[in-house]
């Protein structure tokens, strides 16, 4: 573990075996799949990627956020919902760019996100530019900046639909 | 019989992707300016992976592919979002500002 002793100052926390031998058996299975080539020489060099790319995860602060983990099994039904948004907002937006009077009303909406952890902020703020017709302009102290295309967009952001559901993600 | 049903379901899927692509390619010239153009290379980056993906999964049937294909498909979801956030966060530090209405979250926000 003396490779990763945790220095202050730097971003990197705390690395628990666990977690590194999780991330090093999950580089490895992908590694497995995408290779499909099984030779010595092969096999060392996807070891050896796979410890790279551990050490560079911690060096880039991946195992601070071991929410992460915690909110993986809920992460399929937010996906569920997340999908049925996508492409309701997709059809909005296919209708809007074909229509020939192009009506959309720009608006920037300043949200504030409920969910608490960064790792939650990221989910949100990407589910948010994942739907076409919203895109997150900025995330600072859980302050979010969205630009949507429509002003009704905007207001469905504001209903906070998106916010509740990431909230929950985190708190089960 | 069901050989056919998947191919007409995954032509479909692959149709609607491509409409998709096109559909966000016209947006890119149609719109007025860079924040609202963001927004059709978002149909384009959503909508056109997850129909395209889908119906290459449907012609790879139950298979090593299907699960490589699943595996992209995850990845360019996840990295696409990413990207865009940190374009559209560029574009608003170095100070170009966005054509809109501000709106802000009367509840609790004061930012705007």
């Amino acid at each position: 573990m003396s490779l990763l002793n945790n220095k202050p100052g730097l971003q990197r926390g705390e690395a628990s075996l666990p977690a590194v031998l999780l991330l090093l058996l999950v580089l490895a299975i992908s590694w497995v799949l995408w290779s499909g080539l099984y030779k010595p020489l092969v096999l060392g060099l996807g070891a050896f990627s796979c410890v790279l790319s551990a050490y560079m995860g911690h060096r880039m602060g991946f195992f601070r956020h071991r929410a992460l983990i915690d909110l993986l099994p809920r992460l399929p039904g937010y996906w569920w919902w997340l999908l049925r948004e996508i492409v309701i907002s997709s059809w909005e937006v296919a209708k809007l760019i074909l229509k020939p009077s192009l009506p959309i009303s720009p608006t920037v909406v300043a949200l504030q996100a409920e969910v608490q952890g960064e790792v939650g902020q990221v989910i949100l703020g990407n589910s948010i530019t994942l739907s076409p017709g919203t895109v997150t302009l900025d995330l600072d102290q859980g302050q979010l900046l969205v630009h949507c295309l429509t002003s009704e967009s905007a207001q469905a952001l504001r209903d906070g639909e998106a916010n509740r559901r990431a909230a929950r993600l985190e708190l089960g | 019989m069901i050989d056919i049903g998947l191919d007409i379901l995954s032509w479909i899927l692959l149709t609607l992707g491509g409409a998709c692509v096109l559909i966000g390619g016209i947006g890119g010239l149609r719109l007025p300016n860079f924040y609202t153009r963001i927004h059709a290379a978002s149909l384009t980056d959503t909508m056109a992976t997850l129909l395209i993906f889908a119906g290459m999964m449907l012609q790879a049937g139950l298979s090593l592919p299907t699960l490589k294909l699943l595996a992209i498909m995850l990845f360019l979801l996840l990295t696409g979002p990413t990207a865009t956030y940190a374009l559209a966060n560029a574009a608003l530090l170095s100070g170009l500002k966005p054509d809109a209405e501000t709106v802000t979250d009367n509840d609790k926000g004061h930012a705007g």
